[in-house]
């Protein structure tokens, strides 16, 4: 049986004063959990920034389902939702305004819409905010907003680039849970983070950037495997941020 | 237990803030274009200089004790300044009270917080004074130059005029806070402080349109009803003007009126002044509005953005009082237009100029708000829509706004005169276009909240945007007055749009 991409990077460059991401070559199944690792610098943001379209590439391919993103970007922007750490809103929209917005910006029925963006907040916990501007939120409730808003038209992949810089531990808790059921409803999630625990219990695979290259890739126990059956995903992590380094 | 910081201190740390907030308004956050803008600023106000002469040059040599109608268009003269000064006053106390800035770590450390409002309150009064010298300099030195140094007394007015401004602003501010509550402050503020702005000017100008038929505000002030009504010589009414005459008395009383007012002001308000701050400014982080809005529902991805856009302009905070002005001086021309309806033929190339240039001007900061203050960029950018058709929703609004405004002061132009408000129609859309074009130019990331900043961000694009307008408000009264020369007119505004799109960042690239 063939195995299906929900993204697949090949080649990919990304050159600012200095090579942010280089040659980087990265394949995420579809239906899978994918942490994206890596030391401040390391370039996981830009690459991630590359394939939602937020940044143009120097050179490389883009893949989203098979749609080529830099041939046809509309199409694969259809599939994905794009969330980072420091939540873009609109401070004048309320939560239920922002959403149906975001619905109605992706095509989505009217009816289904209405209907999403309330189990979305009642799942992240906004239900009784949903009527207020977002300009009073904490940055903890304007990121829910934010998740919310990639949440609400049902993509096939999401790609979270810190999401859970700044909410509190239950509202991270609300995050992680809504994040994995997606996850078994058949959702691809990317995610960034430096809490290398999430990584550890939520990821399907982990993969380490460093010096915009991709060092290492696998499940936990495959990488454990590499570090030895003892040893912590921080030790390994520390391990080969180490030896990168000094490769570089 | 409070710590008593010394003042010097204080009024040191908040002149450092104040110099930094003016150093990043004239070079848009980029502190190495200073001695670039002190230089343009310098032949600015050099240029300023020729109007001025032409303005005041005739009154240098006036005697010590005038006639009635030269002290009547004097203190007009004055009214309209401290008219202007409040105005700004209002707006920047407002803006004080909404700030959030560094209010977390002055509630929370243990200084007398009375003392660092207070100082923030003179600091804006020096900034509105300050302000004023700036703009009065090329005339106060035009006096001086043609009528000797008894016109020096002219700054001792204006730093008088500041300072009582200043004061009447806070004074207001508290009372429109104590009446109307923190949410509805800001707004009524806004409306209060452009209506002040406008409303002595565009008084005069009705006024001059009802009793005789010209938009010169300045034929109210020199009639003979206005010298009969007027005071005796020796009336109090006058001081201010015998102070700008170099009157030393008067002069020391403005002053000491001026110092006295913001004392008493600042001493009165002083002791609730921390709490209004701290509601006020908790209020701008937390306004939280109910209501079941269902502005979205059923919208086409295009209609979406639309709504969107329209949605935040309508609850912009400071877009009100930015363009509010800018309407309010549309109110004489109207007049004159609904006046002179007999005589559309002379009304309307008085009146269709000042439409065109209005359009241009509020379709440039719509277009600003619309195309660079956009806050969810990631969001826009990562929405399955073309970026050209992103763009092209937020062009349609901000030329929708304009039609939609400026429509009904148009179609009543093609009652008497179809060919006329045709001028008119397309006057407006293409001052509206020509403005929203050169935003879409020199279109830059920033969010909403700069857009009191935008005209420092690219001087290139203000003035190109002001250039615009005023070419095709020329153009429009010329095809009117004199369609030889309106061609011409009309290819020097192309010209300037075409340099506009070159020298903007997407034609340099």
């Amino acid at each position: 049986m063939t195995m299906v991409l929900a993204l697949s990077v090949q080649g990919l460059m990304k050159r600012f004063d200095r090579p942010a991401v280089d040659h980087l070559n990265l394949e995420v199944r579809a239906g899978e959990f994918y942490a994206l690792l890596g030391p401040n610098g390391a370039g996981k943001t830009t690459t991630l920034r590359m394939v939602a379209g937020l940044l143009p590439p120097d050179a490389g391919g883009i893949e989203v389902f098979g749609v080529d993103a830099r041939r046809d970007p509309v199409a694969a922007k259809q599939m994905m939702a794009w969330v980072c750490d420091e939540p873009l809103i609109y401070d004048k929209l309320t939560p239920i305004e922002y959403l149906e917005f975001v619905a109605a910006l992706w095509g989505r029925e009217a009816s289904d819409a209405e209907r999403a963006a309330r189990e979305v907040l009642a799942g992240l916990g906004l239900a009784a905010h949903q009527h207020e501007r977002c300009e009073g939120f904490s940055k903890g409730m304007r990121q829910k907003v934010a998740l919310a808003g990639a949440l609400v038209h049902d993509p096939k992949l999401i790609i979270l680039d810190e999401p859970l810089t700044g909410l509190d531990a239950v509202s991270a808790r609300h995050v992680k849970a809504l994040l994995q059921e997606r996850v078994r409803a058949g959702c691809t999630v990317i995610m960034t983070t430096h809490i290398l625990e999430v990584a550890e219990r939520m990821a399907d695979r982990i993969g380490v950037i460093v010096a915009g290259r991709l060092v290492a890739e696998g499940t936990l126990e495959e990488l454990r495997a590499q570090g030895g059956r003892d040893a912590s995903l921080e030790d390994l992590f520390v391990a080969l941020v180490a030896d990168n380094a000094e490769a570089a | 237990m409070t710590a008593s910081l010394p003042l010097p201190w204080l009024i040191r740390h908040e002149a450092r803030l104040a110099w930094r907030d003016m150093v990043a308004m004239l070079t848009a956050g980029r502190p190495q274009r200073l001695r670039g803008a002190i230089i343009a600023l310098v032949i600015v106000a050099a240029l300023l200089h020729l109007p001025a002469m032409a303005m005041v040059g005739q009154y240098a040599t006036q005697a010590s004790s005038p006639d009635k109608t030269t002290l009547v268009v004097m203190l007009g003269s004055l009214t309209m300044a401290a008219a202007l000064m409040l105005s700004q006053a209002i707006e920047s106390v407002t803006r004080a009270f909404y700030a959030r800035a560094d209010l977390d770590l002055l509630m929370s450390s243990p200084i007398d917080i009375a003392n660092v409002f207070s100082i923030r309150l003179l600091t804006i009064a020096l900034a509105v004074t300050m302000m004023a010298l700036i703009v009065f300099a090329p005339f106060v030195d035009v006096l001086v130059i043609r009528g000797g140094p008894r016109w020096l007394a002219a700054f001792g007015v204006v730093i008088a005029l500041g300072l009582t401004a200043t004061a009447a602003a806070i004074a207001l501010t508290s009372i429109l806070f104590r009446l109307f509550g923190p949410k509805r402050t800001r707004l009524v503020a806004q409306v209060l402080a452009a209506v002040i702005g406008a409303a002595f000017i565009i008084g005069l100008q009705i006024a001059g349109v009802m009793s005789y038929g010209t938009l010169s505000r300045f034929a109210v002030l020199t009639s003979d009803a206005a010298a009969a009504a007027a005071p005796g010589p020796d009336s109090v009414v006058w001081w201010p003007v015998r102070a700008l005459l170099g009157d030393a008395v008067a002069l020391t009383a403005l002053l000491a009126t001026g110092l006295i007012g913001l004392g008493v002001t600042m001493a009165l308000c002083s002791a609730s002044i921390g709490d209004t701050i701290a509601h006020a400014s908790y209020v701008a982080q937390t306004a939280q509005r109910r209501g079941g809005d269902r502005a979205f529902h059923r919208l086409s991805r295009h209609q979406a953005l639309w709504w969107k856009e329209l949605l935040l302009l309508r609850r912009d905070p400071w877009l009100m009082s930015q363009t509010l002005m800018q309407l309010l001086y549309l109110v004489p021309p109207a007049v004159f237009l609904w006046r002179s309806f007999g005589d559309l033929s002379n009304a309307a190339v008085l009146v269709t100029p000042v439409i065109v240039m209005a359009a241009g001007q509020l379709a440039g900061g719509l277009a600003w708000l619309t195309i660079s203050g956009e806050d969810a960029r990631d969001l826009i950018a990562t929405a399955p829509l073309s970026a050209a058709r992103v763009m092209r929703a937020k062009v349609e609004v901000v030329l929708m706004i304009i039609a939609a405004v400026f429509a009904p002061l148009v179609l009543p132009l093609t009652l008497a005169s179809p060919s006329q408000a045709l001028v008119a129609a397309l006057g407006v859309a293409l001052a509206g276009a020509s403005a929203t074009a050169i935003q879409f130019w020199f279109r830059s990331e920033a969010r909403r909240s700069q857009f009191r900043r935008r005209q420092t961000a690219s001087r290139l694009a203000t003035f190109a945007e002001a250039f615009s307008s005023i070419g095709w408000a020329a153009t429009s009264a010329l095809v009117l007055a004199m369609p030889v020369v309106a061609g011409a007119s009309a290819a020097l505004t192309i010209a300037v749009l075409a340099v506009a799109r070159k020298l903007g960042p997407a034609g340099r690239s």
